[in-house]
């Protein structure tokens, strides 16, 4: 294994690609000791190496012979704590003592380590079975190594962290002492392995701290942002506020004159820019040596646009074009199930409301940034904070492969920590952009970083949207039909079809869709000339407000607890004709249900005074079921703060982290609270809001007491970074109901809108 | 061109700069390599870019490296100096605050310079100590506990449910 870093592809083999998305290959390759250092050779807080060389047990386990263990994180780390989570898997199969664990994150390689994606939630279920087969072949292979040493039958032996151990004798073998004849054995087919009963894990369900968090206190420089080249140049690029809008003219030669600039030059669209999609669009490149001094140079720009197909978008025109939408025959339909018109007809009652919620913006705090050499050889070396290095055009390695006009095999990404992701560095129209201007500037490195103004100006925004509703009740108080028709917005395809923008749907089988003898659901589309993108729980941040908050209104006019109305739902029978109700075991919704009801308190909140209210709502998204119950108290002049959210969530049987685990559903919920307060509007094609002051995150003094709680099932476990939040926003627009007498029926919340008397 | 003396983390820092008028913020990322302190508006809007100043927590992204002059600047790489420092730091990672991390500089130099002049802060003085620190992860349950495990108070939340 002295053959320094070069892999010995003789001996290589693969074992299996799962299905599952998380491919598991072993490869019985040996390398020297890697120089993989948080993805980025050039951050300066290199760990320690152990003295001896790692040799390679597979693609993401390395034994040392003084016994450390470097695992390696396959997927991008957002703050979802995957990069924790993934090596605890393989540590807990292979017995691993995880004092002797290192961290290191992998680069952008799918033929290595498989799909590479932060999005979904997928990461825990995808990953569940093949991150664990991966720690169980090397455990197994050790033992093979000292049975073969020892001269005994493998059924004589055993494991405890980083030992292999002869029961009968009581002889131990480091890990460190049998790598070298290990990683020479055949590895295991994933299929014969067998996995710890759960009852003697020793990783797996204990708090584990985020790996990177000394390194944060400490301030070294583990982000994206932070990544140093030698030789780079610091880059701001300017583009359309109208998106999409091309250069006609710019005064480079003014630009490159001023003080500190090293270079100037625009930049043009890879091929036309497409409306709604991230790419590399026409602008503006400046470099200097430091990035201040290019982003101040940006304001002495002068650009004549070409502001194109977007120009007259407005939020002023969405909201006339909704409400004129509404009144027509939809367009579509979209479910279907008996006859709620006629239904409707003979109702003893029936009630009707519309709803509407704002476009939204990631707005991660660490703002877009990637650092790019397009070397002279034709080869183009990114360090880029990605959630989707690759899978599709909007991969990274798709855009600069296309937009530099080189192969993607000449193409290398190191993936590095982002400051924040909630969906937005899916898109990587800011590594596009880097890769075009170390090009362009003639292959040198640069680090291009956008000002927080360029972020909320350029995001695929959360899209926004409009519902109108109408339920019919018999004389008992139950739903006997339920109707929406929604607005969204779409754009002609190639073909010409008008088509739905990203993220901009509303699924028809939405609950309580097929949970009502009768239902009729329909939409209508708008033009659209914005990009939209998935954020955070997409889709579901949006309708399961809508949903929930109607079902609260639906439980009013019914005469009936909230908790109660929406039990009795879950309990209908399905009516005859309705359509699988995606996915979703409402004997398991009901259940946290039933546990968030006993936790808050809920049957006892009628004696909270005027101004303070209880709310709730659930969801099932991302394969986790989530139920929770809002305390809010709001003043007489609608200044309102939630007091508290109680969470009970289902997501299987095992919370493998649940330190983090906590914290994602304590995040997701203040997140939630968050969007409550947030819009983006556009007039003359432009964002109107520009940074923190006008998007505001919610701070500490807002952000209520929790109380999250995991309800274990008997299912296989499932994802948690986005589950916990749809709920929270319905939750505390039910509050504010309880609370006030005043009805939320579009966001963001606005304060004289719920002051009382 | 203009040159500046700085007192940064106890040493003597020259820089050149093209204007004065340079954010401290720039001055320590991309001169000093100091890449602890964190750009996140650019309009102190976000506290993720706080440093202290004489121990006075400070925006660095709007402060101009011209108006800083005989100042000490202390940042996150050294505020493991102080004991109160090293004490925020031991309960960030005890109360496991993290998820992405990028405001967390910000937040332990807040949090540091409030316990150090309220050595036992009240839920209300660590909301207003504290507001201007935005955390996009929302980790404010486990801020609120970690300046409190800190300061070696009882953790639990005071404030009106």
């Amino acid at each position: 294994m002295a053959d320094g870093n070069t892999i010995n592809t003789s001996r290589r083999f693969f074992l299996l690609a799962s299905a599952a998305g998380g491919g598991l290959m072993l490869a019985g390759c040996v390398t020297a000791a890697g120089d993989t250092t948080d993805g980025a050779p050039a951050l300066a807080a290199t760990p320690a190496k152990p003295a001896a060389p790692p040799v390679d047990m597979n693609n993401f386990v390395a034994i040392a012979p003084d016994g450390t263990i470097r695992i390696m994180n396959k997927n991008p780390e957002i703050g979802q704590g995957i990069k924790t989570m993934l090596p605890m898997l393989i540590a807990e199969e292979m017995d691993a003592d995880w004092s002797k664990v290192t961290i290191e994150q992998g680069d952008a390689d799918q033929a290595r380590y498989g799909n590479q994606i932060a999005g979904g939630s997928f990461a825990t279920p995808n990953h569940w079975v093949p991150q664990r087969q991966v720690g169980a072949a090397a455990r197994l292979m050790l033992m093979q190594a000292a049975a073969a040493r020892l001269n005994v039958s493998i059924d004589e032996l055993s494991t405890e962290p980083s030992m292999v151990v002869h029961t009968a004798t009581n002889k131990k073998i480091a890990y460190g002492d049998l790598v070298a004849d290990a990683a020479k054995l055949t590895p295991p087919d994933p299929a014969t392995l067998k996995m710890k009963d759960p009852a003697s894990y020793r990783i797996i369900g204990k708090n584990m701290r985020n790996w990177d968090s000394p390194k944060i206190v400490r301030g070294e420089p583990i982000f994206g942002i932070d990544t140093v080249v030698p030789g780079m140049k610091y880059a701001n690029f300017v583009k359309c506020p109208v998106f999409g809008g091309k250069i006609v003219s710019a005064n480079i030669d003014e630009i490159k004159a001023l003080p500190g600039v090293t270079d100037a030059f625009i930049v043009k669209a890879a091929g036309a820019p497409i409306p709604t999609k991230m790419g590399l669009l026409d602008g503006v490149a400046i470099l200097a040596d430091d990035w201040w001094t290019a982003k101040e140079a940006a304001k002495k720009l002068k650009i004549v646009w070409d502001e194109g197909v977007s120009k007259d978008e407005s939020s002023a025109s969405y909201d006339s074009q909704a409400a004129e939408l509404a009144k027509k025959t939809p367009q579509t339909s979209l479910s279907k199930v008996g006859d709620a018109a006629a239904a409707m007809k003979t109702a003893a009652k029936t009630i009707e409301a519309s709803y509407s919620y704002p476009f939204l913006v990631h707005a991660p705090l660490e703002p877009q940034n990637c650092t790019a050499h397009a070397k002279a050889d034709g080869t183009v070396e990114v360090w880029a904070p990605t959630q989707r290095p690759d899978m599709g055009a909007n991969g990274a390695f798709s855009l600069i492969s296309t937009a530099l006009g080189v192969a993607k095999e000449k193409i290398t990404i190191h993936m590095i920590r982002c400051g924040g992701g909630f969906g937005r560095r899916l898109d990587n129209d800011y590594a596009v952009e880097a890769a075009a201007i170390s090009k362009q500037a003639g292959n040198i490195p640069v680090k291009l970083i956008w000002t927080r103004e360029q972020d909320m100006a350029h995001d695929p925004y959360r899209p926004g949207g409009y519902h109108n509703f109408k339920a019919g009740f018999d004389k008992s108080g139950n739903v006997v039909a339920m109707t929406n028709h929604f607005v969204s917005f779409g754009r002609p395809n190639d073909a010409g079809t008008m088509t739905i923008l990203a993220s901009a749907n509303s699924p028809p089988q939405e609950f309580p869709a097929n949970y009502v003898p009768n239902h009729e659901y329909s939409q209508s589309l708008m033009m659209g000339g914005m990009p939209t993108g998935p954020l955070r729980a997409p889709t579901s941040n949006a309708v399961c407000f809508v949903h929930q908050c109607f079902i609260d209104e639906m439980a009013i006019a019914a005469g009936k607890d909230p908790i109660d109305f929406r039990l009795e739902l879950l309990a209908a029978p399905a009516p005859a004709g309705s359509a699988a109700r995606a996915g979703m075991n409402a004997a398991r919704m009901a259940e946290v249900v039933k546990v968030v009801r006993q936790r808050s308190g809920w049957d006892n909140r009628k004696s909270l005074p005027k101004g303070v209210g209880m709310g709730t709502a659930f969801y099932f998204s991302h394969q986790g079921y989530f139920a929770q119950v809002a305390k809010v108290k709001v003043e007489q002049n609608g200044a309102w703060r939630v007091l508290k959210v109680w969470s009970v969530g289902d997501v299987g049987s095992t919370i493998i982290n649940p330190t983090n685990a906590l914290n994602q559903v304590q995040g997701s919920i203040v997140d939630g609270i968050s969007e409550m307060h947030q819009k983006i509007t556009f007039d003359k094609g432009r964002t109107q809001q520009q940074n923190y002051f006008d998007m505001p995150l919610l701070r500490i003094d807002y952000a209520p007491q929790i109380d999250a709680h995991f309800h274990p099932s008997n299912n296989s476990p499932t994802g948690l970074g986005e589950p916990a939040l749809p709920p929270v926003l319905p939750a505390v627009a039910n509050a504010i109901f309880a609370a006030t007498g005043k009805r939320i029926r579009s966001l963001p919340i606005v304060q004289k809108d719920i002051a009382w008397t | 061109m203009a040159t500046y003396t700085l007192n940064v983390n106890g040493k003597t820092e020259t820089v050149d700069v093209v204007d004065g008028n340079m954010p401290l913020l720039w001055v320590l990322r991309d001169k000093l390599d100091l890449k602890g302190t964190k750009f996140g508006c650019g309009v102190a809007a976000c506290g993720a870019c706080s440093v202290h100043l004489d121990g006075q927590v400070t925006r660095a992204c709007v402060t101009p490296v011209s108006s800083v002059g005989a100042k000490r600047v202390t940042t996150i790489e050294a505020i493991g100096q102080s004991p109160v420092g090293q004490a925020v730091q031991k309960a960030w990672l005890d109360v496991d605050v993290m998820q992405c991390g990028y405001c967390q500089a910000g937040q332990i130099m807040a949090a540091t310079a409030l316990i150090a002049t309220t050595p036992k802060p009240t839920d209300k003085e660590i909301d207003s100590a504290m507001q201007g620190n935005a955390c996009r992860c929302g980790t404010y349950v486990r801020i609120r506990e970690a300046i409190k495990t800190a300061a070696g108070a009882a953790t639990a939340d005071t404030r009106e449910v």
